[in-house]
């Protein structure tokens, strides 16, 4: 089936079959490994991914729904010359440990940003709820996140 | 490999359903593509309704609401009829899975894959929602409680869909509850949880009781006894404790992976007494 959406700003099309999960052509066909796979489930949230700018799952999205839509990856947020606020507060802050969960939780807190660009530290947790974390007891995320969107205000 | 369907009209989704009678339909995927993963079930082929707009939105109309069944959990959480009227939805969506799978997940697939613990569930039941069921040539509605039969049951025929969802206004009640129980704060299916709607005196006597219990029963569990222990009573440590020992009565729990029998029956009760949090609301 021949798909054509919009990936990390540019034009894409793609010909796949229709029940092709969507992790499995980003990470395999189109070589963006950013995106992780966790619990194949949707009970990790290693996987978000932004479909028109909303937090989604891409282990549980199939190719079809692709069509027309604007994709964002973790490789499409930086700028030319500079990470994105939220990437930049995460490896200031001490955010990263082993780094699987990173990609998913800062396109959620990309979202977050988006519908509440000043949350208070339980919406931050509220709104990262769907990351799960082994490494950092999630302090540092929060922390990153609430001073990114003091530099993104 | 299996096809997957995008019908954007509900013309092309009765063609669809019409070729392939076996075909699985999903909206969010949020079940579905859990299970196939799991390979629980087996379609020749799916059908996704995300695209039909005709199944989206909110209207009012007077004192009943139509809830489109491919709303996703957070439309509804942002959609302002939704927030004003119905504070006990509003309270378990917000409890429901994680951010992302709000954004998926929809009213009516949380409805049609009619889980037990499901959490859309107790709310819709002590709004004595009902079901708009839909195919090529017909309409009709049934109450949601008729609707689901069991666990993962329900009385959609080949060649239906649930296409919305009709709720009543309750502009008599004044307490709106809902809490569930959880191995964790999101991401979590439910072992045990109450939504209570509430019609209190400015004394704080209980006029009107309407109670769901969800995750502990083949389907959500309802209880006249408990409604009635509550009705002339103010919300007070022993009336809870009456009402929380006929919960306990009118549950009919399992034992699953999440939690034992014994401890959803004890909860249940429980969740009644916690409704002490709900008295400090009455009092003036």
């Amino acid at each position: 089936m021949k798909i054509s959406f919009t990936l990390n700003g540019k034009a894409n099309q793609i010909d796949v079959p229709s029940d092709r999960r969507v992790i499995d052509i980003l990470r395999e066909d189109l070589n963006l490994t950013g995106t992780k796979e966790g619990c194949s489930g949707g009970e990790c949230g290693a996987c978000t991914i932004l479909v028109d700018g909303e937090s989604r799952l891409a282990c549980l999205m199939l190719a079809a729904q692709l069509e027309g839509r604007s994709v964002t990856t973790i490789e499409g947020i930086a700028s030319e010359d500079r990470l994105h606020p939220l990437q930049e507060a995460f490896v200031e802050h001490g955010a990263v440990q082993c780094g699987f969960c990173i990609p998913g939780m800062v396109l959620s807190a990309v979202d977050l940003l988006q519908r509440n660009p000043n949350p208070t530290r339980m919406e931050i947790r509220q709104g990262l709820s769907g990351n799960l974390c082994r490494c950092t007891g999630y302090q540092k995320i929060v922390d990153a996140v609430k001073a990114a969107a003091l530099k993104m205000k | 490999m299996r096809k997957v369907f995008l019908p954007h009209t509900p013309e092309e989704l009765w063609e669809v359903l019409r070729a392939e009678p076996q075909a699985a339909v999903y909206a969010g995927g949020t079940d579905l593509l859990v299970k196939l993963r799991q390979c629980l079930v087996d379609p020749s082929c799916l059908v996704c309704l995300e695209r039909i707009e005709e199944l989206k939105g909110v209207q009012e109309f007077g004192h009943e609401v139509f809830i489109g069944a491919c709303s996703t959990h957070a439309y509804l959480l942002a959609n302002p009829i939704i927030r004003s009227n119905f504070p006990v939805l509003t309270r378990a969506l917000e409890l429901l899975g994680s951010p992302p799978i709000r954004n998926m997940g929809t009213i009516g697939g949380n409805i049609c894959t009619a889980s037990p613990a499901a959490d859309s569930l107790p709310p819709l039941y002590v709004l004595e929602a009902e079901v708009e069921i839909r195919s090529k040539n017909t309409s009709r509605r049934m109450a949601l409680k008729e609707f689901i039969q069991g666990p993962g049951k329900t009385s959609l025929q080949p060649g239906e869909i649930v296409s919305g969802i009709w709720v009543k206004k309750t502009p008599g009640y004044n307490l709106h509850h809902f809490e569930k129980v959880g191995q964790r704060k999101a991401l979590a299916i439910s072992i045990a949880s109450l939504a209570g709607l509430l019609r209190a005196s400015e004394k704080g006597v209980i006029e009107e009781a309407r109670f769901a219990w969800g995750s502990v029963g083949p389907t959500i569990i309802t209880s006249p006894e408990v409604e009635k222990a509550l009705v002339g009573n103010r919300l007070s440590r022993p009336i809870l404790e009456k009402a929380a020992c006929l919960a306990r009565s009118a549950v009919d729990p399992i034992d699953d992976i999440r939690a034992s029998g014994e401890y959803r029956r004890l909860v249940s009760g429980n969740l009644m007494v916690r409704l002490l949090t709900l008295q400090r609301e009455v009092c003036h």
